[in-house]
C-alpha cells in the first residue's frame, strides 16, 4: 500500500462502515473490495447505468464517482434489503431481465423515478430510464415492468 | 411423436429461475470473480494495422512501481510451443509473434495486483515496426497485393478447409460453392434480369459484462474460469495448446452478461492459460468496453445478387456472390460462409441457382457469429432485391413473394426437401398483422409515410453434438448436468421445464449445474440458436432414461406398474435408507449429409430451419432524412413454445439489436483504426431509440424437437433491416443499399433522386 492511502467513514445499506481507499479509486472499485457486486462497471463512461449506486439519496455513476467524495456519505446499492421489493418483483414477473447485468441499475433507477412519479406515463419512464442501456433489448419489458410496480402497493 | 404427456411444465411462463438472483444483483458472473493472490492483466496492443514487430521495449513498464512481469510472446512460447488458435484455422497466436494483423491486436501484457496499476504500466510499452500494406475492403482483398497471412493454417478437422493448407499469397480463407439447375439457359431465357449490389457495414456485438478470463494453476492442471459460450470447446483447444488430456483442463461458467456470439471459442482463454502458467499465479484479464472494438465484430459484407425474372414475376434464377470481411483471424468466419451462404437465394423456389461465397482476410479486427450467423446481411440483400424487382415489374411485395415462396416439401438450392419451415405461415402473419390489403394512409407534405415487409430464414448448422445427464436423488429431487451456457437467453430454465415435464415435477424444482467441465458433459457450444433442438433432445432424453431406470427400480422394489408411490420410497424400499441416485444420460446428434464440394448439393444440409418475419412502416422526412419508424412487427417461427414469455423476450430483444445494427450502429474506421471505439461514439440502441413493437410466434410444430420446440434467440434479427428499407423505398421512393440507414443516406438518396446531389462531404 503507498502512502496515498486514507481512510474514509460512511453508511452502506444501512451500516456504518470504514475503508482504506487509493485516491483513484471509484465507488465500484470501493464496492467489489467489500464484496459487493450489483454495482458493476461496463462503459467507464457514464453512459450505460450498469455502475447505478444511490449516494446521498441520489442515484449517480459509480464508475466517474471518486470513492473519496464518499467520505461521510450514505451510500444504498442493490443489496440492501433481503427480500424483494415492488420493483425487483415487477422485473422478475415481466420478465425485464435477460443477462441481468444491467438490471440492479434499471431497479435502482426506476425506484427513484417512481418516487418521483408515482404513476408515470411511457414517456417519462423512457425519458427517466434514457441512461440505463439493456444490450438484450428488454425495454419493452422493463416499461412494462414499470407500470406493474406503480400498481402495486410499496413492499 | 414429442408432443406426449402434457404435465403442463412444457408451454407454462415460468419466471427464470434465476431471476431473483439478477434481480438482487447476486448472479454469479466471472466479472465479479477474485482469487487468492490474483494477478490482473493489462494487454498492450498494436497500434498499426499490418507490419513486422522491430523491437517491443517494456523495460519502463516493467520497472514500473507494482508491476510483476510484463509478457511478450516469446515468453508464451517456453510453455505453449505452438501458440496459434482457432476453430477453422489455427491461425491467431496468444500475442503477436514476428507480425501484427490488426490495429488492437495483443503484443504484450502486464501483470500487477492492482489494475490500475498494470494499466498505467501498459502504457509505458513501446513497441516499434515496419508497416506493410494493408486490405481492409473484402472485395478488394480477393485481389489486393497486400496479403493478411503468409501462409494459410486451416485446423484440419474440416475436410472443406484441407485444400487450403499452406496455400500462400491469398486473402481467400474459404471458397464456397453451389450449382443448381442451369443459370445460364435461365438468363438466356429470362424477360427480365435484375442485378444489385448490398453492403453491410462491421458492427459488434458489445455484451454490457465484456470479455473476462481467469486462469489459475492447480495440482492437476489448469482451471479456466470465463465468460465462455463454449465450455467444451475452450476445453479441448487449451489441451491441443497445452498437448495435454482434456481432463488436466477444467473449465467453468457461470452466467454470462450477455454473449451474442462474441464470446466463443478461444478469446482470452489461451492468453490467461498461459500466463498462469508463467507466473503460477492466478490471472485475470477483463477486457474494457473499448478493447472489445479489439477483439471480434460481425462480418461487413458485399452481396452481388442477380435474378432471372419471367414476365409475370416468377424467378427462374438468381446468381450470388457474397464476400464476407473476416477481419485478421478466420474465427468461425468460415463456417458461416458456407453453413449461411448456402441460404443466400433466400426462402424462395428457384431452379436454377448459382453462390458464390468467400470468407476474406483483412487487417482489420476479426470477426465472427453475431446473433445470425451472417443470416441478417443476406436477408438485407436478398429482400432489398425482392422488393426491387416486385416495384420495378409493379407488383405487389406480398403478391411477388407469395409466387415464389419456398413452399414446405419443395427443394431448397442445397437440394434438401423443406421441412418443418414455416416460412408460408410467417410470411401471412406478417402481411395480417401489418393489415397489408388494407389501404395505407400517406401524408402530404414534407413528412412522407411508407410501409415494408421481409423475410428470412437460416438453416441450423450441422452436424453438432449435445450430451446431458439427469441426476435424480433419493428424495426424488432432480439435478440437470449440461454444458449449454444461459447469457441472458433463459436456456436453464427452458431445460428444467423439459426435464420436469418427463419427470412430471415442477420446473421449479430442477437444479441447474452451470457449466463444468469437470462435471458437466460436452456440448459442441451454446451458438446459432442451436441449444433448445440439440441440447433440449439431449436434455429430454436423458430425463426419460431417468423416468425409465426409475420404472426399472420400481418393478426391481415389487411396486406395481401405474402406482404413485412417491420416487423417495422407491429409494427407501431398496437401500433401506435416504441413498443412492438414478442417473439417466443421453447424447443427440442428429443426421447429416455433407455438401457436394462442387455442387454444395446435400439431401440433408440441417437439423432444422428457423424463419424470420417483420413488417415496418415509417416516416421519412424529406428535409432532412430522419427515418422514424412507427411500428416494427416481428413473427417468427420457432415451432411449440416451451415457455412463452421468454420466447417473446428473445424475438423482441433481437429485433432490437438488429435495429441497432439497422437505425445507428456501425465501425468507422480511418487507415485501419478504428475511430467510435466507446459507448460515446458508438450509440447502441437506448430505451428512447425504440420503435413501438410487436413481436409473436406463428402456430407451428418441429415434428423432431423437444415437444416440438426449436431455436429462437436469432430469428428476430432477420427481417428488421430490409423491412425498414423496403418501407422507406414505399414512402420516398429511394433505396439505400448500405447499413446502416443513417439520415445523410437518407437525404443524400432523395437529393439524388430530385436530381440534386449533395457533393461528396
Ligand atoms: S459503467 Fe458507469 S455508467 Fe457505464
Ligand atoms: S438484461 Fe442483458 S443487458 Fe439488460
Amino acid at each position: 500500500m503507498s502512502e496515498t492511502v486514507r481512510t474514509i467513514r460512511f453508511t452502506l445499506n444501512g451500516e456504518t462502515r470504514t475503508a482504506q481507499i487509493e485516491p483513484h479509486w471509484n465507488l465500484v472499485d470501493l464496492l467489489t473490495r467489500l464484496d459487493l457486486f450489483g454495482a458493476r462497471e461496463s462503459c467507464a463512461q457514464g453512459l450505460c447505468g450498469c455502475c447505478t449506486v444511490i449516494v446521498d439519496g441520489t442515484a449517480v455513476s459509480g464508475c466517474l464517482h471518486l470513492a473519496a467524495f464518499a467520505d461521510g456519505a450514505t451510500l444504498s446499492t442493490i443489496e440492501d434489503s433481503h427480500g424483494l421489493d415492488a420493483v425487483q418483483q415487477a422485473f422478475i414477473d415481466t420478465g425485464a431481465l435477460q443477462c441481468g447485468f444491467c438490471t440492479p441499475g434499471f431497479i435502482l433507477m426506476t425506484r427513484q423515478l417512481l418516487a418521483a412519479h408515482p404513476d408515470p406515463d411511457d414517456d417519462t419512464i423512457r425519458h427517466y430510464l434514457a441512461g440505463n442501456l439493456c444490450r438484450c433489448g428488454a425495454y419493452a419489458e422493463i416499461i412494462e415492468a414499470v407500470k406493474l410496480a406503480a400498481k402495486r402497493p410499496k413492499a | 411423436m414429442n408432443k406426449i404427456m402434457r404435465h403442463g411444465q412444457v408451454g407454462r411462463s415460468a419466471p427464470r429461475l434465476e431471476a431473483r438472483e439478477k434481480a438482487t444483483g447476486r448472479a454469479e458472473y466471472v466479472h465479479n470473480l477474485r482469487l487468492p493472490g490474483m494477478l490482473y492483466g493489462k494487454i498492450f496492443r498494436s497500434t498499426i494495422p499490418h507490419g513486422r514487430i522491430r523491437s517491443i521495449d517494456v523495460s519502463a513498464a516493467a520497472a514500473h512501481p507494482g508491476v510483476y512481469r510484463v509478457i511478450t510472446a516469446a515468453d508464451v512460447a517456453k510453455v505453449v510451443p505452438n501458440p496459434y488458435y482457432g476453430p477453422a484455422f489455427h491461425d491467431q497466436p496468444i500475442l503477436a509473434i514476428d507480425k501484427v494483423h490488426h490495429v488492437g491486436e495483443p503484443v504484450a501484457v502486464v501483470l500487477a495486483t492492482d489494475p490500475h496499476v498494470a494499466e498505467e504500466a501498459a502504457a509505458l510499452i513501446v513497441a516499434q515496426y515496419d508497416e506493410l500494406p494493408a486490405v481492409y475492403d473484402e472485395v478488394e482483398a480477393m485481389t489486393s497485393k497486400a496479403v493478411v497471412h503468409d501462409v494459410l493454417k486451416p485446423a484440419g478437422t474440416f475436410p472443406d478447409l484441407k485444400h487450403l493448407q499452406g496455400k500462400t499469397d491469398t486473402n481467400v480463407a474459404l471458397d464456397f460453392h453451389l450449382r443448381r439447375g442451369d443459370v445460364a439457359k435461365a438468363f438466356a431465357e429470362a424477360d427480365h434480369v435484375f442485378e444489385h449490389t448490398f453492403r453491410t457495414k462491421a458492427v459488434l456485438h458489445l455484451p454490457l459484462e465484456p470479455f473476462v478470463s481467469v486462469a489459475e494453476t492447480t495440482g492437476s492442471g489448469l482451471t479456466i474460469h470465463t465468460a465462455s459460450q463454449s465450455p467444451s470447446f475452450v476445453r479441448i483447444e487449451i489441451a491441443r495448446l497445452l498437448g495435454w488430456p482434456e481432463n488436466r483442463v477444467r473449465v467453468k461458467v457461470p452466467y454470462l452478461g450477455g454473449g451474442f456470439g462474441a464470446k466463443l471459442y478461444i478469446k482470452l482463454e489461451a492468453l490467461v492459460a498461459a500466463l498462469a502458467l508463467i507466473v503460477n499465479r492466478p490471472v485475470k484479464i477483463a477486457l474494457t468496453m473499448e478493447e472489445q472494438f479489439f477483439t471480434l465484430t460481425k462480418h461487413a459484407s458485399t452481396f452481388r445478387i442477380k435474378s432471372a425474372v419471367s414476365k409475370d414475376g416468377k424467378i427462374t434464377g438468381r446468381e450470388c456472390e457474397v464476400w464476407w470481411n473476416g477481419g485478421a483471424y478466420a474465427d468461425i468466419g468460415p463456417r458461416i460462409t458456407q453453413k449461411s451462404g448456402f441460404t443466400a437465394p433466400g426462402p424462395y423456389d428457384i431452379d436454377n441457382v448459382t453462390i458464390d461465397s468467400y470468407s476474406l482476410y483483412t487487417n482489420l479486427t476479426p470477426a465472427g457469429a453475431l446473433r445470425g450467423f451472417g443470416i441478417p446481411q443476406l436477408v438485407w440483400a436478398y429482400e432489398s432485391h425482392a422488393d426491387m424487382i416486385a416495384r420495378a415489374l409493379k407488383l405487389d411485395p406480398l403478391a411477388f413473394r407469395r409466387k415464389n415462396i419456398l413452399r414446405e416439401g419443395n427443394a431448397q438450392a442445397t437440394g434438401t426437401i423443406m421441412r418443418d419451415a414455416a416460412i408460408e405461415a410467417v410470411l401471412e402473419q406478417v402481411s395480417a398483422r401489418m393489415d397489408w390489403e388494407k389501404p395505407f394512409a400517406r401524408s402530404s407534405g414534407s413528412v412522407k409515410r411508407g410501409r415494408g415487409i421481409a423475410i428470412g430464414f437460416k438453416a441450423s448448422i450441422s452436424p453438432t453434438t449435445s450430451v446431458a445427464i439427469v441426476n435424480v436423488a433419493a428424495d426424488g429431487s432432480a439435478t440437470l448436468y449440461c454444458s449449454t451456457v444461459d447469457m441472458g437467453q433463459g436456456s436453464d430454465t427452458a431445460n428444467a421445464q423439459i426435464v420436469a415435464e418427463v419427470l412430471s415435477i415442477e420446473a421449479e424444482a430442477v437444479r441447474i449445474v452451470h457449466p463444468d467441465t469437470d462435471v458437466t458433459p460436452y456440448d459442441m457450444a451454446t451458438l446459432g440458436s442451436r441449444s433448445l433442438y440439440h441440447m433440449g433432445n439431449a436434455v429430454r432424453l436423458a430425463a426419460q432414461d431417468a423416468k425409465a431406470k426409475l420404472a426399472d427400480l420400481a418393478r426391481e422394489v415389487g411396486v406395481p406398474e401405474g402406482s404413485n408411490i412417491p420416487i423417495a420410497e422407491l429409494f427407501v424400499k431398496k437401500y433401506k435408507m435416504q441413498a443412492g441416485n438414478i442417473i439417466g444420460t443421453a447424447s443427440y446428434i442428429p443426421s447429416y449429409v455433407p455438401p457436394e464440394a462442387e455442387t454444395g448439393q446435400t439431401p440433408n444440409a440441417t437439423p432444422f430451419w428457423m424463419v424470420g418475419g417483420a413488417g415496418a412502416e415509417v416516416e421519412v422526412d424529406t428535409e432532412t432524412g430522419h427515418v422514424r419508424v412507427t411500428r416494427l412487427v416481428n413473427v417468427g417461427d420457432v415451432g411449440t413454445l416451451i415457455n412463452p414469455r421468454i420466447v417473446a423476450t428473445q424475438l423482441s430483444g433481437a429485433a432490437v439489436m438488429q435495429y441497432g445494427f439497422t437505425m445507428q450502429e456501425q465501425i468507422e474506421t480511418d487507415g485501419g483504426q478504428i475511430t467510435n471505439a466507446s459507448f460515446a461514439d458508438y450509440k447502441i440502441p437506448s430505451i428512447l431509440d425504440i420503435p413501438p413493437m410487436e413481436s409473436e410466434a406463428v402456430d407451428a410444430e418441429q415434428h423432431d424437437g423437444p415437444f416440438g420446440a426449436k431455436g429462437v434467440g436469432e430469428s428476430g434479427t432477420f427481417a428488421v433491416s430490409p423491412a425498414i428499407a423496403n418501407a422507406i423505398d414505399d414512402a420516398v421512393g429511394v433505396r439505400i443499399s448500405e447499413l446502416p440507414i443513417t439520415p445523410e443516406a437518407v437525404y443524400r438518396a432523395i437529393r439524388a433522386r430530385n436530381g440534386d446531389p449533395l457533393e461528396d462531404a
